[in-house]
């Protein structure tokens, strides 16, 4: 028996809300299934599971919010193989899954309100209830057995969540209705807007779940026979009674990321480097190989940047990990966060997984998908909880160079700036060339000057060789 | 396609990338990339867009022609008029 327990979604995070529970009591779950969605400072994500069983209790309530460690349900994992999981249920090293060293990283970094005992909810159960409950259900309310006579619905065979397992109106009022429509918000918000009937579609997802890509797919043949069909005017869509939802968000967030970079400018001795990248050879490879592709796998020159930089940090590990516990703890593979700025202002950073080793069209598909995730608010936890080395790209914005504030526990951070027409010297002749400036932002405690430099000329030197990239 | 056609494909391409886009607030000429904050993400989702609602071929050097919401517009009626 495991605790699904409230994760730690970005080192800036220290309490979230259950927006939604994706499964129900009884549900099979597989390690990586999206089970529940929660709401950060920042961003709704889609939290997975980290054990593979069965669901047998949720804890925690939608609209809740607990501090990060709290169990927000209970899964029975299958494999009998380790079954002693007994006495307090939160505290297990295995909280976090694969995502490893940064999320440990960031719990431990994280003044953890110590996770109260007084759960908000049903109080954790009795340590040593025995799993299904038998066959006569305990202590039955008169109303919940009349309710449930009144549905039809056979009560030994639910699983109460109420204190000591009973069974609760609740319980019964889910199995009465158990056609309840399984979508994740974000599908249920584009299919408002696409104005797509959610309850007539078959779900791919987890259990049936709609998903937005069933969404999308219904709209799609809906204009099908009618492409005149959509009007021009959707804009006015969207309701307007989200506006104070976004103003809190957007005051939770200046909070979050005040607080984080607060205590990176406290803690971390920062030192800065740079170097200006001659991107001439890049951008003409780049330019040939647009023309040569159909406009949907077309790349931008952030894709190659990013590239460039998940290279460099494989070849110098040093700038590659977290600072924890006064030494420098190296990353196994190269997690890119990605800095993305959300429309509403803020921004989150999500990671590319092994950035660097993803070919260049794959890299380019990846980014795309991240990034129009996190500006629809429906990034994966795992994606936000372990980026071993943080890019920003403030090129767009038309600034030259951005010298970054470091993610702690993570001990760098890369930035690029505009890419831009500048005169240099090339093959001893005055050029007019792209050019962008390379920066980096490193933890003094955990390297010097000479590896950063080591990696702003990694950097320098994959760009130029676009085509190994 | 004529002019109020592609204006409103061109719309419509940007609404798939800035959903609450408000085009009453900027005019025909203003650079679509400030006004709408696009990053070169965002603009070559509005390129995909564009390409695919319409039809037409869109190279990258096309892309300075698709700066501002007229410019995009008259491309698209100088393209499909070929």
């Amino acid at each position: 028996m495991g605790a699904f327990t409230m994760p730690t979604l970005g080192a800036d995070m220290t309490e979230g809300t259950l927006v939604e529970w994706l499964v129900q009591p009884g549900a099979p779950v597989h390690k990586g299934d999206v089970i529940a969605v929660v709401d950060t400072a920042k961003s709704a994500i889609e939290v997975e599971c980290f054990e593979s069983g069965t669901v047998t209790r949720l804890l925690v309530e939608p609209g809740m919010s607990v501090p990060v460690g709290t169990p927000l349900a209970l899964i029975d994992t299958v494999e009998p193989a380790q079954p002693q999981q007994e006495g307090p249920v939160r505290e297990e090293p295995a909280a976090l899954d694969g995502a490893g060293a940064a999320a440990v990283a960031a719990q431990l970094s994280i003044a953890l309100p110590p996770p109260t005992p007084i759960a908000p909810a049903p109080p954790p159960a009795a340590p040593t209830a025995p799993m299904p409950p038998p066959t006569a259900p305990p202590g039955i309310s008169p109303i919940v057995r009349h309710l449930a006579e009144e549905k039809g619905i056979d009560l030994t065979r639910l699983t109460g969540s109420g204190r000591l397992g009973r069974i609760t109106r609740a319980d019964v009022a889910h199995a009465a209705a158990p056609h309840r429509l399984r979508i994740t918000p974000y599908a249920r918000r584009l299919a408002a807007e696409l104005g797509v009937d959610a309850a007539a579609l078959h779900g791919t997802g987890t259990q049936g779940a709609v998903r937005a890509a069933d969404v999308r797919a219904a709209a799609a043949v809906s204009q099908l026979p009618a492409p005149a069909l959509a009007p021009a005017a959707v804009p006015s869509a969207t309701p307007a009674p989200t506006r104070t939802t976004a103003q809190d968000r957007a005051l939770a967030m200046r909070l979050a990321i005040g607080a984080l970079m607060s205590r990176s400018k406290r803690e971390i001795p920062h030192y800065y480097l740079s170097t200006t990248i001659d991107l001439g050879r890049t951008l003409e490879w780049m330019r040939e190989h647009n023309r040569r592709v159909p406009v949907t796998e077309r790349l931008v020159p952030a894709a190659l940047l990013l590239k460039a930089a998940a290279m460099a940090a494989r070849e110098v590990p040093q700038l590659n990990g977290f600072w924890l516990q006064d030494r420098f703890v190296p990353a196994d593979g190269v997690q890119l966060g990605v800095a993305v700025s959300l429309r509403g202002g803020g921004l989150i950073a999500p990671a590319l997984h092994d950035a660097d080793e993803m070919a260049l069209p794959e890299l380019m598909a990846a980014l795309k998908d991240l990034v129009e995730r996190a500006r629809a608010g429906r990034l994966r936890s795992s994606e936000t909880t372990d980026p071993t080395l943080t890019v920003t790209n403030l090129g767009d914005q038309g600034v030259d160079a951005v010298y970054g504030v470091i993610y702690p526990p993570q001990v760098a951070l890369v930035g690029f700036g505009k890419i831009i027409e500048r005169p240099c010297a090339v093959d001893g002749l005055l050029g007019v060339r792209p050019c962008v400036t390379a920066t980096l932002s490193a933890d003094h405690r955990a390297s010097d000057g000479a590896v950063g430099a080591r990696y702003l000329a990694a950097v320098d030197r994959l760009l130029r060789k676009p085509e190994e990239l | 396609m004529n002019q109020q056609e592609a204006l409103d494909q061109v719309r419509r391409a940007l609404t798939k990338v800035v959903p609450d886009a408000d085009f009453a607030s900027f005019g025909p000429r203003d650079k679509l990339r400030d006004v709408l904050d696009l990053d070169s993400l965002d603009f070559l989702r509005f390129v995909e867009a564009l390409a695919a609602d319409t039809g037409v071929s869109i190279d990258e050097d096309d892309y300075p022609h698709l700066a501002t919401l007229a410019g995009s517009a008259e491309f698209l009626v100088q393209k499909s008029a070929r």
